[in-house]
């Protein structure tokens, strides 16, 4: 088989970064496109292992996913050349926008309609934590654990570091002790 | 030393931060306390904002806006150097060693706790964007509240429209309205 160039594996990944809209879970039917059926880097199974582990790991989702098929083709180059190659354009987007704002802060009808915009971004966030909730929140455990979470972060300002540590023990040992009354 | 900083700001951000782009944010405004200099709680807010409309992963959109904020076009390329930094090295060593990765049994138990948590941090960020957008000076604005509540219908009932759209329709209903900032 043809060895991938670098160049090659760069160019794919700024495509899919500059047309992704929202984030890692947006991103999955550009990477069949390009991953699956144009490049054939990794056959749809593979991708959606790669995905999975993307998810899980630290970091986020799209660059995990990059750097992951990035490895498979070129090793530790690939990898990073798949990771610059993603985050290139929102670099020269977000860079580009923030300067204009950054001019026009004072304008009066730019600061009502950001007035307008947070209302909106509160709107569309507490929708997508209302579809997280149906995935997560599965047992009483988890809701519990769920309500404890955001009384210590909003009212004890608890670091969300010892939050990520706090879930870990606890999804192992509430999962653990279930094992263990399935089998008495 | 700005750009040292950034680095490992950043870098804290995607060690800790499971399940993407929104799930940055209570580290963000974890940031914006201990730094207030660097980040205000409004310009989260405006940065979600921006982040969403634009393309690339919300994360990376979020820590580039963030880094350019605090020090400029060199801040924006180190705050994002910084946050994917983690995963380059987390993923090439799982890729090396853990094929089976997602399906071990340890793994598989701790997401069971994870995911419930990210859920749980992605509230409080709310929270904190809803405090500062629809609380002035201790009293609930009812105008603003009134427009969160019929939006949250909205993107409800309209399941496959864009975010950006909701965006653009908030700009406007805060032009029109003449929302305070």
């Amino acid at each position: 088989m043809k060895k991938t160039s670098l160049w090659q594996i760069y160019a794919t990944f700024f495509k899919i970064g500059g047309l992704t809209f929202g984030g890692g879970y947006a991103m999955l039917p550009l990477l069949q496109q390009e991953v699956v059926h144009t490049h054939h880097w990794a056959s749809e199974e593979e991708l959606l292992d790669i995905y999975a582990i993307g998810q899980v790991t630290p970091g986020i989702i799209a660059v995990n996913t990059a750097t992951m098929i990035g490895y498979r083709q070129r090793g530790v180059l690939g990898a990073i050349l798949a990771t610059l190659g993603e985050i290139t354009p929102s670099i020269l987007i977000i860079t580009t926008l923030a300067t204009i704002l950054l001019t026009f802060k004072d304008n009066n009808h730019l600061q009502n309609a950001f007035g307008g915009v947070r209302i909106a971004v509160c709107a569309t966030l507490t929708v997508s934590i209302i579809r997280l909730m149906k995935k997560a929140l599965i047992d009483v455990p988890t809701i519990l654990f769920y309500l404890v979470v955001v009384g210590a972060t909003f009212f004890f300002a608890l670091s969300p570091i010892i939050v990520v540590i706090a879930a870990i023990v606890f999804g192992i040992g509430i999962q653990n002790s279930k094992e263990k009354r399935k089998k008495v | 030393m700005i750009y040292l900083t950034l680095f490992y700001e950043f870098f804290k951000i995607g060690l800790f931060s499971i399940g993407g782009g929104l799930a940055t944010l209570p580290f963000l405004y974890q940031l914006a306390e201990n730094r207030p200099q660097w980040l205000s709680p409004q310009m989260i807010a405006d940065m979600i904002a921006i982040s969403e409309s634009t393309p690339g992963p919300i994360g990376i959109n979020m820590a580039t806006y963030a880094g350019f904020q605090v020090a400029g076009v060199g801040g924006g390329i180190i705050a994002t150097l910084g946050e994917i930094a983690p995963s380059l090295i987390i993923i090439i060593i799982i890729a090396r060693f853990l094929a089976e990765f997602d399906k071990n049994p340890i793994v598989k138990n701790a997401f069971y706790g994870l995911r419930a948590a990210v859920v749980g941090l992605i509230t409080f960020a709310l929270l904190r964007l809803l405090s500062v957008t629809l609380i002035t000076n201790g009293s609930i604005e009812l105008v603003s509240g009134a427009i969160y509540l019929v939006l949250i219908a909205f993107v409800l009932f309209f399941k496959r429209v864009h975010p950006i759209i909701w965006i653009a329709l908030g700009a406007i209903i805060g032009l029109v309205v003449g929302l305070p900032s």
